[in-house]
């Protein structure tokens, strides 16, 4: 199958690994990974600011090149939330409808790309680590992605997976959020911190790099020895 | 920035940091959680459940009119006097008029956020007369001189050992660690009251359109004591609180109970359609129902938000809300607060100046998803963000969001930010944290992760 | 224009524009799909479709009884199913010694003219009125009611043939007295039995009390009798 991977920005620049990750596993599952170099973003932060005619010329360039592949398959939740959900809303009664619906319809998250369009839950890693699993809300509640993750993890040998009181609370990013209201963000997070620390893993897991990196953040501060660690990475491990 | 806006930062602020608050509300927030899973279980299927009320809702709201007329018609064939006022300063009118008219000096009150949302206590207290909140809660942030914290459990950010302290200081009762012996300190002190009142205001937790009856929900039988001793009551709700017919209680009720508070069924769910009628032994003699727009009807006219007025006012979201749940309630500022109040107060209080509240989200749906009527809370909080920004754009944001677009689409614009992030790595981690930083609000407390030395993208390239 | 017609008129200007039906918003959930929003009227469910969410009420009398005395349990609802009325009188004389009653309220109905007199208590009537002071120093109201519910240990009062608004949240101790017939399973069957009663002319208020008054205001702890009574006993034969 002909996959296009979608790279956000914050995973290129500062969590290659992900992406790296996510390319050999889906080449070593046989298919054929194309990454369109000119996209960088998917507009949210402009969106969720309230700015959507500027939210649209970053998504513009996005339907310009993410056209012609069978999946479109991203690495970040909220991003594909971002394109499976709002983009249909950021473009309805507009001219690109019709192509923001269709690109909607191909659009992944990694884990529920691999489980339910790949049908694949054991990629033969191996991660001898207790860890516990965070879910982004936009890949829980937006895209509705609960189960997957966590069936790829069962598959991993020597990895104990012990679920957190807080799975399902949010970390406290939210994007703009996090810079605009930090007391908030980062009293969210504390609370986030201190129920996957309190499960006695070595890394909380995830399958979006943005809850991750405001929970690793926080963690540095904290000098706690708990490491965040994003699902593909687990996955790519031998 | 507007004072609300600062007013919110200032408070959040502080209160975040309060790791007490903190310890408290999540503590008293996971017993609900656990209470609620228990009810939500023994539904043979919730989710059917939400969709059957948001569909009753909708019916409701969006034929509202013929609702409201064949509700107070049947009610004023028994009897009941209906009043429609327009806004806040008419309800407080008339219902000072009705007081003063029946020669009233002490009023007491049942749980009322609608009378919270006019500030009727305020205005009634300037006019001399004695008003006496019921509801435990109420009573004492009333003695507190506080709003309630939250709309369904008002005094959820006290100790007993404050209200011990509240009470020995305001009632002069013995100090007690136990919350038994606090609530029948209460009960005795109320207890004259309602005998002695000569008015009993209520609020209304549904309007029964075709039979003409409102529905309380209380648990402590307050309301019920306020509606039948008192020779006059008043009654009032928004006009948003419609149920087409009697028989939508049978699901509205349990779901009311379960979201709201982890009950299958609240302790009393009373059904009022007059006031005392021939043949019935007591009961007030004049019942004034009174009906408040207060702007609904704007947020009415937003067909995208309209089922922000499907509210039944349970609280689940708010029960779930990690920003409540930092911030508390009092920090909102609002009648209204949390995910719901965030939604509907730049409606009923002026957009610009509320709209911090719905920028204040992380957007994580948890709200929306534990909505018993399936309100669309958290994509609400991002439209009002965008008509925010339509109807009064900051040029410095707009101007921002360009830049962004421009960088992002632009390749070789975006290879060289990358490349300034490496250069200028070891300069803003110098200076992390001080005023030159120019991403403090994050550095503050977070560490930034670095660009690294190859990025996906470098690769990528460099791989074909 | 007056009030009334100011808020109609706003009302049905509001409702020019229809809204979206429930559901149809975005979500991106590859096996649900969304409702077309669509305008009109929505079909109300049948009312007996809630039976198919809700928390059961039981299908047999024996299983109805079940759920009855076990949300009785939870609700810490006093619940005693007795052989006979001679038995109930029997029960409620010994309540009454237990507790020491010195005077009691009630109302005139064949349930209670059945029971209260044998136990040689004062008793007042609320049926032709009452003073609200003496109400208050009586130490139990015992009532009849209209229809107990066995999804939610619930009993149903109302103004005009269960003795008033009054009686039974003013005393300390609510006693209902009830026939095994007037238990029903759920709550769409009580409304329905609430409409059969009194669907010609309402009276003005119709209550659900759910177990004996209590609060979760102090800590989220549970205390019982927070302004209504604190004891609440159903005795059925």
């Amino acid at each position: 199958m002909k996959v296009t991977l979608f790279i956000p920005c914050f995973v290129d620049a500062c969590f290659p690994d992900v992406g790296i990750s996510m390319v050999r596993i889906l080449e070593r599952l046989g298919h054929s990974v194309q990454c369109p170099e000119a996209v960088a973003c998917c507009g949210q932060p402009a969106f969720n600011s309230g700015y959507w005619d500027e939210a649209r010329r970053v998504a513009d360039n996005a339907l310009d090149h993410l056209r012609g592949t069978d999946a479109v398959v991203v690495a970040s939740g909220s991003c594909g939330a971002m394109l499976k959900v709002f983009y249909p809303q950021l473009y309805d009664g507009r001219p690109r409808s019709a192509e923001a619906v269709e690109l909607a319809g191909k659009v992944w998250e990694f884990s529920d790309f691999l489980v339910n369009r790949l049908g694949v839950t054991d990629l033969g890693a191996r991660f001898p680590a207790k860890v516990t699993f965070h879910d982004g809300c936009h890949g829980l509640r937006e895209l509705g992605i609960h189960a997957a993750p966590r069936q790829l993890l069962s598959h991993v040998r020597d990895l104990e997976l012990v679920e957190m009181d807080e799975a399902a609370t949010c970390c406290g990013f939210g994007g703009t959020f996090a810079a605009k209201f930090p007391m908030i963000s980062t009293a969210m997070g504390e609370v986030k911190c201190a129920s996957a620390a309190g499960t006695g893993a070595d890394y909380v897991v995830s399958n979006d790099s943005s809850c991750l990196m405001h929970v690793q953040g926080l963690l540095d501060r904290q000098g706690s020895a708990l490491k965040t660690i994003h699902l593909a990475r687990i996955l790519d491990s031998r | 920035m507007s004072t609300a806006a600062a007013r919110f930062l200032d408070a959040a602020g502080s209160i975040t940091r309060n790791l007490r608050h903190r310890g408290l509300i999540q503590t008293a927030l996971r017993k609900y959680e656990s209470a609620r899973d228990r009810r939500k279980a023994a539904f043979h299927d919730w989710e059917s459940a939400r969709q059957a009320a948001a569909e009753t809702k909708w019916e409701a709201i969006n034929h509202l009119d013929e609702h409201l007329v064949s509700f107070a018609d049947k009610l004023e064939s028994r009897g009941t006097k209906v009043h429609w006022c327009g806004n806040g300063i008419e309800a407080r009118d008339l219902i000072r008029t009705i007081i003063r008219d029946a020669g009233a000096k002490c009023v007491v009150k049942s749980k009322a956020m609608t009378a919270e949302e006019i500030h009727l206590n305020e205005a009634l207290e300037k006019d001399g007369f004695e008003v006496v909140e019921s509801d435990l809660g109420e009573f004492i942030v009333q003695l507190r001189k506080e709003p309630p914290y939250h709309i369904v459990f008002p005094a959820m950010h006290l100790t007993r050992d404050e209200i011990s302290d509240l009470f020995e200081k305001e009632l002069g009762s013995a100090p007690t660690r136990e919350p038994e012996e606090l609530t029948m300190i209460a009960r005795r002190a109320l207890r004259r009251k309602y005998v002695t009142a000569d008015v009993g205001i209520t609020g209304a937790n549904f309007a029964i359109a075709e039979t003409g009856m409102v529905s309380i929900t209380e648990n402590e039988g307050n309301a019920r004591l306020t509606a039948a001793l008192p020779r006059t009551m008043i009654t009032l709700l928004g006009i948003e609180k419609v149920l087409p017919r009697m028989e939508d209680l049978a699901l509205f009720l349990p779901m009311l109970a379960t979201a709201g508070a982890g009950q299958a069924i609240t302790g009393y769910n009373t059904l009022y359609s007059g006031p005392r009628q021939p043949g019935e032994s007591d009961g007030p003699t004049e019942w004034h129902v009174v009906l408040l727009d207060n702007r609904r009807t704007e947020l009415l006219a937003d067909p995208e938000q309209r089922d922000a007025l499907h509210c039944i006012r349970c609280g689940a979201c708010l029960n779930v809300c990690p920003i409540f749940k930092n911030v508390g309630g009092h920090t909102y500022g609002t009648t209204y607060s949390g995910p719901v109040g965030s939604v509907i107060t730049p409606h009923l209080r002026g957009l610009q100046d509320w709209k911090h509240l719905s920028g204040s989200s992380s957007l994580c749906g948890a709200c929306t998803e534990a909505c018993p009527v399936r309100i669309d809370l958290h994509h609400h909080l991002l439209q009002n963000r965008r008509n925010a920004a339509s109807e009064k754009p900051s040029t410095l944001e707009r101007l921002t969001w360009r830049l962004h677009a421009f960088l992002m689409n632009s390749p070789s614009l975006y290879h060289l930010a990358k490349e300034c992030g490496r250069v200028f790595e070891p300069l803003r981690k110098a200076t992390e944290g001080t005023v030159l930083d120019p991403v403090r609000s994050w550095t503050t407390t977070r560490t930034l992760p670095p660009v690294a030395p190859v990025s996906f993208k470098e690769w990528w390239r460099e791989r074909r | 224009m007056n009030g009334r017609e100011r808020i109609l008129a706003r009302i049905r200007e509001a409702l020019r524009v229809p809204a979206p039906r429930p559901g149809s918003h975005g979500h991106g959930h590859h096996d649900v799909p969304a409702p077309s929003p669509q305008a009109g009227r929505i079909p109300l469910r049948p009312v007996q479709q809630a039976r198919a969410w809700l928390p059961p009420g039981g299908d047999t009398p024996e299983e109805q009884l079940g759920r009855f005395a076990a949300a009785s349990a939870d609700l810490k609802t006093d619940f005693h199913l007795l052989a006979d009325e001679a038995a109930a009188r029997a029960k409620l004389s010994g309540i009454a010694s237990a507790e020491g009653w010195k005077q009691i309220a009630t109302h005139r109905a064949a349930l209670t003219d059945a029971v209260v007199p044998s136990l040689g208590i004062p008793s007042r009537n609320t049926d032709g009125g009452y003073d609200p002071e003496d109400l208050e120093r009586c130490d139990a109201g015992i009532t009849t009611c209209d229809v107990l519910v066995a999804q939610t240990g619930t009993l149903v009062v109302n103004s005009r043939t269960t003795g008033g608004r009054a009686l039974s949240v003013l005393p300390p101790h609510h006693v209902v007295l009830a026939r095994r017939d007037q238990l029903v399973g759920d709550l769409t069957d009580a409304f329905q039995r609430i409409r059969e009663l009194h669907g010609e002319g309402w009276p003005s208020m119709i209550s659900l009390v759910t177990g004996p008054s209590r609060t979760g205001d102090i800590e989220r702890i549970l205390v019982l009798g927070a302004h209504g009574p604190k004891k609440l006993t159903v005795l059925m034969w």
